[in-house]
């Protein structure tokens, strides 16, 4: 039985791992094999470095703000630490990181988070209500949208929330399977793009991968999690794999490499 | 030729009301010294454009110089919100009044592109982003054509040729050929699209210094107009090698700019209240700088250019 479970049916102990632990495991475990990631601020950071550590060490990281080969001796609390330039294999312009490096089509997974995300993993990162009077503002695409088409594949990492989880997305920063699988290879084909789109969605709850029809379909509940809850939390009904699995707990290992190596402070995972 | 000018001579001279003013720099090398001297001089009118605003635009547009954004990240690294911008961007819950500042917004590659694009003396950059999102529907500037060489199509970004650029660098001679390392954000790409160049450095060296490293020098005297000598002139924006970013100013930042009347506040104190960034500096204090300073050194291996006579 998972700690997570134990704390939620009234038990002494405090959870063994908290949920952005959990989240930081899962996205790394599903690096597995990959090469050349590029790395967003927070979350995705941890995970992409506890995967260089744990199940992908050849992983290269990739910093939009131009590092290539990043090895950060601390947690990078920017995407443009200066610990990410130090040792790493090249310091390049962000011409040559966007044109060549991403367009170029040399990155593996692109991370992306996401304030909205529809059921085909399209995803809104600019406002929330209409955008010449939004409700909020979002900071916008910043490297999303370019990722979503040039990666060769996007991992999502976020909270899912009703807000955040919705039927229709209220913009359309960067593009997943649009409408639908059909339409996404196509217009990924005719348009000669190098990506695939998104392939993994990696919440506090689950792990989504996407199905024949582009669609995001519920794969793994992480210990402690429920439908209920999951569905709770979501603006459809999502599909769900059968069998449906449960994530496997953090291991010590994974744990003590996030809270003793690469966030002592817990500025990320508390 | 000496192009060395005080901070204060700099700005009065290569920054106009109404200019569109490029200060840029990706987290690292990000002009903050310059950015409080257009404030203090009172500019007024302007067109701001980075690819991400930082926390420099929010104390800019605060202080009440902009009128419009150019950008394609708004946001505070690792924090949250720009709230002095989206002060100026939502509609008040109360539905009070509220002087809207234009947006025009772009994706990071858009930007370079833009740049780069004015550098080049060229009509558009093609790319490939845009494509089934709504950021062209948002900003008409971002327009599809159709590859002359097949069927694809890709968007235009149109030329970015601001009038003044102003980067920073970790040293510069005094005709202004420049040399930087670390980040190099499109510093390049935004000097070169300039009409007036701005560099302000940590240290003015010798020519020779240059000429003994010339694959690091990023930006020519040719094209600069000034050369400001300003040590921490980044601050609390970082300078690889000399200081760390000032992580704790940016967290809280935050809290101080989510009311105007903190955000003024700060900017009477920090900006208004000195007469340049040495003050600024001095105000700052010795520890806060000491604890800034990289926990170590990490010299790059020398290379060996030849002699060729």
């Amino acid at each position: 039985m998972s700690a997570l479970a134990a704390g939620a049916s009234g038990a002494p102990n405090p959870p063994a791992f908290s949920k952005s632990e959990m989240m930081i495991v899962a996205a790394a475990r599903e690096l597995a094999g990959q090469r050349v990631c590029f790395v967003g601020v927070g979350l995705p950071n941890i995970a992409v470095n506890l995967a260089r550590l744990t199940v992908a060490p050849e992983l290269e990281l990739v910093y939009e703000s131009g590092a290539f080969g990043a090895q950060p001796a601390r947690l990078p609390l920017s995407i443009g630490d200066p610990t990410i330039v130090t040792g790493a294999t090249a310091a390049v312009s962000m011409f040559e990181l966007f044109s060549f490096y991403l367009q170029g089509g040399l990155v593996d997974v692109g991370f992306l988070g996401a304030a909205q995300i529809d059921r085909f993993g399209n995803i809104n990162s600019t406002v929330i209500g209409d955008y010449d009077h939004p409700k909020t503002r979002l900071p916008g695409s910043g490297g999303a949208c370019e990722i979503a088409i040039n990666a060769r594949q996007v991992f999502v990492i976020m909270r899912q929330s009703k807000r955040s989880f919705v039927e229709h997305i209220d913009f359309r920063t960067s593009p997943g399977n649009l409408g639908g699988a059909e339409t996404a290879a196509r217009i990924r084909k005719e348009q000669g793009w190098l990506g695939r789109g998104p392939s993994v969605v990696v919440t506090d709850l689950a792990i989504y991968h996407f199905d024949e029809s582009g669609e995001m379909r519920l794969d793994s509940l992480h210990p402690g999690a429920t439908l209920d809850q999951v569905r709770e939390t979501m603006g459809w009904q999502p599909k769900i794999a059968e069998p449906l699995a449960t994530t496997p707990d953090p291991t010590a290992e994974e744990m003590r490499l996030i809270r003793e190596v690469l966030d002592p402070e817990g500025a990320y995972t508390k | 030729m000496t192009k060395v000018a005080s901070m204060r001579d700099a700005v009065a001279e290569c920054v106009r009301d109404g200019d569109t003013v490029a200060i840029e720099g990706f987290t690292h090398l990000i002009c903050f010294a310059a950015g409080h001297e257009i404030i203090r001089q009172h500019k007024r009118d302007l067109t701001l454009a980075r690819l991400t605003p930082d926390l420099i635009y929010d104390q800019m547009v605060a202080a009440g110089v902009a009128r419009k954004l150019v950008f394609s990240w708004l946001g505070n690294p690792g924090v949250g919100g720009l709230h002095a911008i989206r002060r100026r961007v939502e509609a008040p819950a109360d539905g009070g009044a509220f002087e809207p500042l234009e947006l025009e917004e772009y994706s990071h590659f858009g930007m370079v592109g833009r740049y780069t694009a004015g550098a080049s003396n060229l009509p558009f950059f093609p790319l490939r982003s845009y494509f089934e999102t709504d950021l062209p529907k948002a900003n008409p500037l971002i327009r599809p054509i159709r590859s002359p060489f097949g069927e694809e199509t890709v968007y235009a970004v149109p030329p970015l040729k601001p009038d003044v650029t102003i980067v920073h660098a970790q040293r510069a001679d005094a005709a202004g050929n420049t040399q930087m390392w670390g980040l190099l954000g499109c510093q390049k790409e935004a000097a070169f699209a300039a009409d007036r160049v701005i560099v302000v450095v940590e240290e003015l060296v010798d020519e020779s210094v240059v000429r003994a490293d010339p694959n690091r020098t990023v930006i020519p005297g040719l094209i600069v107009d000034a050369v400001v000598v300003e040590p921490w002139g980044a601050h609390p924006s970082y300078v690889q090698g000399a200081y760390d970013r000032d992580n704790h100013f940016y967290r809280d930042w935050d809290a101080i700019s989510r009311e105007a009347a903190s955000t003024q506040q700060w900017l009477n104190e920090w900006v208004y209240g000195v007469a340049g960034r040495a003050e600024y500096v001095e105000k700052l204090g010795a520890e806060r700088l000491a604890g800034l300073k990289p926990s170590g050194s990490a010299p790059s291996g020398e290379v060996d250019y030849g002699v060729y006579k």
